[in-house]
C-alpha cells in the first residue's frame, strides 16, 4: 500500500469513532488549533486561495524531492480541514500528489457535511495542492 | 394585537422542514424570504390555467394573463401609493432596477465632472451600477460616510451636495446593519438643491409602510423575493417626469411602437422599459404576495418584528464576547454580530448543524466591513413568521458554539 493511502486509511479510522457531528467538528476544531500558523510573510496574495468565505493560505517548498506544505486560515474549522489535507499530502513526491486519488474526503463525510460554498473551498484547496505538485514536477523534469 | 403566529406559520409549508433531523430555524430572511401557500398556488394556477404570452395575443388565455399582469401593476401601484400604474416598471429584481436607472438616467442627465452621492452602507447592488455609470460618463462618485452606530447624518450630506450633484442613491434599510434611514428628510434636503433621489427599498418594503408620494422620492426599487414573492421579479417606481425623459434601457419586443430598418420609435411607459417577454407569471404571483402582506397589515408586521428584534438583541447581547455590529436607534429586524475570537464562518457552520440558518460574510457590503475593520459578521434576520422560541434556539446554539471553540 502506498504511503498516501496508508495516511488516508489512518484518517478514515480516526473519524470512524465519531458517532455524531459534534464530535467530528470538535476534532476538526482541535486540528485547526494545533496546526502551526504560517508566518505573516507567507500570507501573501500569492499563497491565498480564493473561492472560500474564509481566507486560506497555502505555501509549499521542495525538500529532497518531496513537497512540504504549510497552510493557515482565519477560520478554525477551515484550518482543521486544511490541516487534514496537509497531513495526508505533505512530504510526498510531486508525482504522488499529482496522481493522488483522495478517497478519504468522501469516506469521512467532509463533502456531504459541507455546504457548497464550503465544498468549493475544499476543492480549491485540493486543486491548489495539485497545482503546486504540477509546478514542481515541471521544474524537476523540465 | 391580532397576530396569530401559529396560523401564520402554517401558511408557509417550508417552515415544517427538518434540517439534519432538527426543526428548521430560518433566520436568513434578509437574503430571501419564504413563500406562503397562496403565492405557491398562484404560480401553479397561472401555469395550469392561463399560461400564455401577454399583450398582443388575440386569444382568451393571453387576454387573461395580460389582465392579471396589469392588475398586478395596479396592486403594486397601490401598495407603494404611486400616482400612476405606468410609473411601476417590472424588472428582474432590485439590482436590475438600479442598473436600469443608473444607465438610463446617467445617459440623459450625467455628464463629465458631475457627481453622484452614494452612502457608505449601500449593498454592492446600489454601488457598483453607479460606479460603472460614473466611469462611463466621466462623473465622480461621492461617498456619504456613516457614523460608528451605523447611522447616516443629514448635516454631512448637506456638505456633500454641490451644484454638480446629479443624483443621490441611498438604501431605505441597511441589509448588513439593519439601520432604517431617514429617507424622507434625505429627500427633502436633496430636493432643496433640486437633486433627485433613488431609494433602494429591497430591505424595507417587507418591514415598513412605504408611500412614495409622501416620501416624494424620484425612484424606489425593490425585489419580489424579499417580500414573500417569487425570485426573478422586481419593481422600479419612477416619477413620470424622469422616466419620460430617460432613454430605453434594453431593446427588443414590447418596448417598441414601430420598427423599420431606418427608424424605431418607442412605446409609452411603462413598456418602454420592459423589453422582451415580461416575467408575467412571477409578476402575478408577486401581487399575491403583496396582497398577503397587506392583509396581515404592514403596521402589524412592523410591530411584531420590532418585538422580535428587541427580544433578540437583548438575548444575544447577554452572550459573553458577543458584539452587535450596527446599533442605530431605528432598526429593522436584522442583527449583525461577531463573537470575540471566532470567525463568522465558524459560527455559521456550527449553527447550520443545529438546523439554524443564518448568513455569514460581508453581506455584499464590503465597504461596511472595511469601515469597522472586520472580515464579516454573522447575520440573523427575522421575518413575521419567526418567533421567540426560535430566538431562544439561536441563543442556545450560540452558547454551544462558544463552548465548542473554547
Amino acid at each position: 500500500m502506498s504511503e498516501l493511502n496508508k495516511r488516508q486509511d489512518t484518517v478514515i479510522e480516526e473519524f470512524s469513532v465519531f458517532t455524531d457531528w459534534m464530535d467530528k467538528y470538535s476534532y476538526l476544531i482541535d486540528l485547526g488549533k494545533e496546526l502551526p500558523p504560517v508566518s505573516e510573510e507567507a500570507k501573501s496574495d500569492q499563497t491565498l486561495i480564493k473561492g472560500c468565505q474564509s481566507k486560506v493560505w497555502l505555501d509549499a517548498e521542495l525538500v529532497d524531492g518531496k513537497i512540504k506544505f504549510n497552510a493557515d486560515s482565519d477560520a478554525i474549522i477551515t484550518k482543521g480541514i486544511i490541516a487534514l489535507l496537509v497531513r495526508v499530502m505533505s512530504d510526498l513526491s510531486p508525482e504522488e500528489i499529482m496522481n493522488a486519488d483522495l478517497y478519504f474526503i468522501d469516506k469521512i463525510g467532509l463533502h456531504e457535511n459541507l455546504s457548497p460554498t464550503r465544498s468549493n473551498g475544499l476543492s480549491s484547496m485540493v486543486k491548489q495542492i495539485k497545482m503546486y505538485a504540477l509546478a514542481y514536477h515541471t521544474k524537476l523534469n523540465g | 394585537m391580532n397576530f396569530d403566529i401559529n396560523k401564520i406559520r402554517n401558511n408557509f409549508p417550508i417552515l415544517k422542514e427538518t434540517i439534519y433531523n432538527k426543526p428548521l430555524v430560518y433566520f436568513d430572511n434578509a437574503a430571501t424570504t419564504q413563500k406562503p401557500q397562496v403565492v405557491l398556488d398562484k404560480l401553479m394556477e397561472v401555469y395550469t390555467k392561463y399560461n400564455a404570452n401577454i399583450h398582443r395575443g388575440v386569444h382568451f388565455m393571453s387576454n387573461k394573463a395580460t389582465t392579471e399582469t396589469e392588475n398586478a401593476r395596479i396592486i403594486i401601484q397601490q401598495f407603494l401609493n404611486a400616482p400612476n400604474p405606468h410609473e411601476v416598471i417590472f424588472t428582474r429584481g432590485a439590482t436590475e432596477g438600479i442598473n436600469l436607472v443608473a444607465q438610463s438616467f446617467g445617459e440623459q442627465f450625467v455628464h463629465h465632472g458631475d457627481e453622484i452621492i452614494v452612502s457608505e452602507m449601500e449593498h454592492h447592488s446600489n454601488l457598483v451600477p453607479w460606479q460603472l455609470m460614473a466611469e462611463k460618463r466621466g462623473a465622480n462618485l461621492i461617498k456619504w460616510p456613516f457614523t460608528e452606530a451605523g447611522e447616516l447624518e443629514l448635516p454631512i450630506l448637506g456638505k456633500l451636495i454641490t451644484s454638480k450633484t446629479r443624483l443621490i442613491a441611498v438604501t431605505h434599510v441597511s441589509n448588513s446593519l439593519g439601520t432604517i434611514n431617514p429617507v424622507k428628510e434625505i429627500i427633502e434636503l436633496a430636493h432643496q438643491h433640486n437633486v433627485p433621489v433613488l431609494i433602494d427599498g429591497a430591505q424595507a418594503v417587507q418591514h415598513l409602510a412605504v408611500n412614495v408620494q409622501k416620501l416624494d422620492c424620484d425612484f424606489y426599487v425593490f425585489s419580489g423575493h424579499k417580500i414573500y414573492g417569487p425570485t426573478g421579479i422586481g419593481v422600479v417606481y419612477g416619477k413620470e417626469k424622469w422616466l419620460n425623459q430617460m432613454p430605453p434601457y434594453q431593446g427588443g419586443g414590447e418596448m417598441i411602437e414601430s420598427v423599420s430598418f431606418e427608424k424605431t420609435t418607442f412605446n409609452q411607459l411603462p413598456y418602454k422599459f420592459e423589453a422582451g417577454t415580461p416575467n408575467y407569471v412571477d409578476t402575478i404571483a408577486l401581487a399575491e404576495a403583496i396582497k398577503y402582506v397587506t392583509d396581515l397589515g404592514i403596521e402589524n408586521i412592523a410591530s411584531y418584528e420590532n418585538e422580535l428584534l428587541d427580544y433578540g438583541q437583548t438575548k444575544l447581547a447577554s452572550i459573553p464576547g458577543l458584539e452587535i455590529v450596527g446599533n442605530a436607534r431605528n432598526k429593522a429586524s436584522v442583527i449583525s454580530f461577531n463573537i470575540k475570537g471566532l470567525h463568522p464562518f465558524d459560527v455559521g457552520m456550527i449553527l447550520d448543524k443545529m438546523g439554524i440558518a443564518v448568513r455569514t460574510g460581508t453581506h455584499c457590503t464590503e465597504p461596511v466591513m472595511q469601515h469597522f475593520g472586520i472580515s464579516g459578521t454573522v447575520r440573523a434576520s427575522f421575518a413575521f413568521y419567526n418567533n421567540k422560541h426560535e430566538i431562544d434556539e439561536l441563543y442556545k446554539g450560540l452558547l454551544k458554539v462558544v463552548e465548542l471553540f473554547e
